[in-house]
């Protein structure tokens, strides 16, 4: 990892101020940020560790623990609240057995939530592993579980 | 693509192109906002590729994926040119149909045409649609013909002319005065004039100088801005030199919210493009002026869209915002002069030095020139993005182009401007959108936001709503902001549960003064806005909550009950299918009821019942 974290470094041309883009390429390869590379990171930019912490656990996107195989995303926009947005969260939580902002112990799952995707026509949404699903009601809400859960075992 | 040298091999090669495209051959535009895309269209664009295909149309139709149309209530969209026959709701199984009928013979699908509600009338052509044709759409008029990948697209219908034009034949100056002149203001949410903001800069001490397009549309609820990156990149692309060009700087900044990844794409091509092309780099367009953009993608954060927070994410820090009594034109990014408009602003550029200013400030009221574009969600018809001149009424956009509230409900109270805006009420429908109109009332502008509620929305909710949403956001810097929303968010959840005490409203109004005097930046002292605005306008609402420990509207879990209509009940079992709590009794051909101590007040019922059986109390 230490030879990817340099080429990705590299590509920023080794400037500290491509910090938060950088971050974005090792999470996009990990799936969550390991501590163990921010230090790396850290000693690749020439930059302190607290810095690299700071901006880690600053931005939302990113996450310091790792995240589940499939990660749902619960639209909080205010188009989709008023829609009934936080009801499909609570279906979610309850179908999942996980709350919000975290991932099962079986490293399936993780819930998320996000404060808009933009699609505010469709809403109330929910986005599953990328997938919008638009008009969600908490009928449908089992089904992208139980289609997500049959995908795996095909 | 080849390089274009100068103005004038730029005017001949818009004109081959404009050439090329016969205004009588077939073209199938289909939408492919994000919008569209959840709704399946590109499955749908591909299904008519096919069909032509398979049906001998080959070569003589064209087909182009378009940015977004606007109406996305009713996506996926398809438009048939050159009659404009306009299809909605169009899926795969449609596309035969399309080719065989509406492209072989002209005949007009009538299952797919749009019916206006008001007038029970099938409509066969884009223009009559009430909610286009209210519409004043000089900016998102584009997005619906051209692919956004494609400059030669951008470059046919007109694309690149302002710049030509501003480094040809006017100078820097004369650019700042034609914007200025305009009376363009900020599209951000702030409405500062855009032409004194560049004049500044311009005349700022310290080099190099930058300027930035802010893309990071945090509001929940917006989606203007994604539409423009994504529909027509380089309308952005092109403001933003030409705004480079006036102030004099050589690199640009397109922050990018992270939750767009389709807009990202988009400007990245359409960077990547310009400058094979000449539009960017070095010696645009052979006038000698050097011109480069970065993209940076957000991380998530809303504060980002706060200038100085945007400032500090793009240098590789928290963005954290700082006291702002030195300004970003003369110290910005990096501490350099640094100019920063939000992305609409920018779109708006080329225009204005194409058409002139006099044209542009023929459109607006007297303070607020030129169009806006809403979004305009929530409770109401026709979801979708709106453009529409300064000026029209509350009222217009929301019953004329958005077709009023669904299922007959009665309208409530529309919230404009983000978490930092308010909500206005019925009575108040009347008020033009204007940058100060809207600010008099307690709301503002904001970045074009618009949802609207209906009697089923509890103020109070929303209000905390807003307020749960700044807390989590909040960068926590500052104390008033840090603090000040949490406490106040206690309250709120005190006041939604059933333990609101008297004294409560007015303890929040109280805080309401002390964070908007003392916090740092403009998420914190705007914070209140919708806090405020609810109080003003609403305050029976918080009342029946503090008093009666009821919620009106029927929205706060803790207040409210589920219950079964025994008469109408049909006894179908639909409810106690549904219900994850057990809390349902009565079998199949028996009365159902529920056991309010069982219930977890999920709402499952209430959804599946088909006969409005179950009530909320």
């Amino acid at each position: 990892m230490q030879e990817e974290i340099k080429a990705i470094v590299e590509s920023y041309g080794r400037d500290k101020a491509f910090l938060v883009p950088i971050l974005q390429d090792i999470q996009s390869r990990c799936n969550y940020l390991p501590q163990d590379l921010l230090l790396e990171l850290a000693e690749e930019l020439a930059i302190p560790h607290s810095l690299v912490f700071s901006v880690a656990t600053f931005y939302k996107a990113f996450s310091l623990t790792p995240r589940g195989k499939h990660i749902v995303s619960v639209c909080l926009g205010t188009a989709c609240h008023v829609r009934g947005a936080p009801k499909v969260l609570d279906a979610l939580e309850r179908t999942l057995h996980i709350k919000p902002g975290t991932t099962g112990e079986d490293g399936q799952f993780t819930l998320e939530t996000v404060n808009c995707v933009g699609a505010c026509a469709l809403g109330p949404i929910v986005v599953a592993d990328g997938e919008y699903h638009g008009q969600m009601t908490l009928a449908k809400t089992d089904k992208i579980v139980t289609t997500l859960k049959a995908g795996d075992q095909a | 693509m080849k390089r274009i040298g100068n103005a004038a091999e730029l005017s001949a090669l818009q004109k081959k192109l404009q050439d090329m495209r016969d205004p009588k051959k077939p073209l199938i535009t289909i939408c492919a906002g994000t919008g569209c895309q959840g709704q399946g269209c590109l499955k749908v664009k591909e299904a008519l590729e096919a069909e032509i295909d398979q049906q001998g149309f080959s070569g003589k139709v064209a087909v182009r994926a378009t940015g977004c149309h606007g109406f996305c209530e009713k996506g996926p969209l398809v438009v048939i040119h050159p009659q404009k026959i306009f299809y909605q709701q169009v899926k795969i199984d449609d596309a035969a149909d399309i080719i065989a009928k509406t492209i072989a013979h002209g005949e007009v699908l009538e299952r797919l045409l749009y019916t206006d509600p008001a007038a029970k009338k099938k409509l066969v052509n884009e223009d009559e649609v009430p909610f286009y044709n209210k519409q004043k759409r000089i900016i998102l008029g584009y997005n619906g013909q051209i692919d956004p990948t494609s400059v030669d697209d951008y470059l046919a219908v007109g694309g690149y002319s302002a710049l030509a034009k501003a480094l040809s034949a006017m100078a820097p100056d004369a650019v700042i005065h034609e914007v200025l002149h305009a009376g363009l203001r900020g599209r951000g949410g702030g409405g500062y004039p855009t032409g004194t903001k560049w004049e500044h800069c311009r005349a700022a001490a310290g080099s190099p100088k930058y300027v930035i397009g802010n893309g990071d549309e945090g509001d929940p609820g917006a989606y203007m801005d994604r539409s423009i990156m994504e529909g027509n990149p380089f309308s952005i692309i092109e403001g933003m030199t030409i705004g480079a060009y006036a102030i004099g700087a050589g690199t640009g900044f397109l922050y990018v919210r992270n939750e767009y990844p389709l807009a990202v794409k988009h400007l990245t091509m359409a960077i990547t493009t310009a400058r094979e092309a000449g539009l960017l780099g070095e010696n645009i367009l052979g006038s000698g002026f050097n011109f480069e953009i970065k993209i940076n993608r957000g991380g998530g954060a809303f504060v980002c869209g706060e200038s100085s927070a945007l400032f500090a994410s793009i240098e590789g820090r928290s963005g954290e915002p700082r006291d702002k009594y030195i300004h970003a034109v003369e110290k910005g990014l990096w501490d350099k002069p640094t100019a920063l408009n939000n992305v609409e602003t920018w779109a708006n550029v080329p225009l204005i030095i194409n058409r002139g200013a006099e044209w542009y400030r023929s459109i607006g009221t007297e303070g607020s020139k030129g169009t806006k574009i809403f979004s305009l969600v929530g409770k109401i018809n026709n979801t979708g993005l709106v453009e529409v001149p300064m000026g029209m009424t509350l009222r217009e956009i929301i019953y004329d182009i958005g077709g009023g509230i669904p299922r007959e409900r009665t309208f409530k109270a529309v919230q404009t401007g983000g978490p930092s805006g308010g909500c206005i009420p019925e009575s108040m429908l009347d008020l033009p959108v204007d940058f100060d109109a809207l600010s008099k009332a307690g709301s503002m502008m904001g970045s074009g936001g618009m949802i609207v509620m209906d009697d089923r929305s509890c103020m109070v909710d929303v209000a905390r709503y807003f307020l749960n949403f700044l807390q989590e956001e909040s960068c926590g810097k500052c104390v008033p902001c840090r603090e000040g929303l949490l406490r106040m968010g206690e309250i709120f959840a005190d006041i939604c549960e059933g333990r609101g005490r008297e004294g409560d409203i007015e303890l929040l109004l109280s805080m309401c003064d002390a964070i908007i005097d003392g916090a740092l930046c403009a998420l914190g002292s705007t914070a209140p806005n919708p806090v405020l605005s609810t109080i003003r306008y609403f305050r029976d609402e918080y009342e029946a909550h503090i008093k009666d420990k009821k919620c009106p509207a029927g929205v706060c879990k803790a207040l409210i009950q589920y219950r079964v209509i025994p008469e109408q009940c049909k006894k179908c079992g639909a409810c106690k299918k549904v219900c994850p709590a057990d809390a349902i009794t009565g079998e199949l051909k028996e009365l159902h009821s529920i056991n309010t101590l069982k219930c977890i007040k999920c709402g499952a019922c209430f959804e599946a019942c088909k006969f409005d059986a179950v009530s909320i109390e």
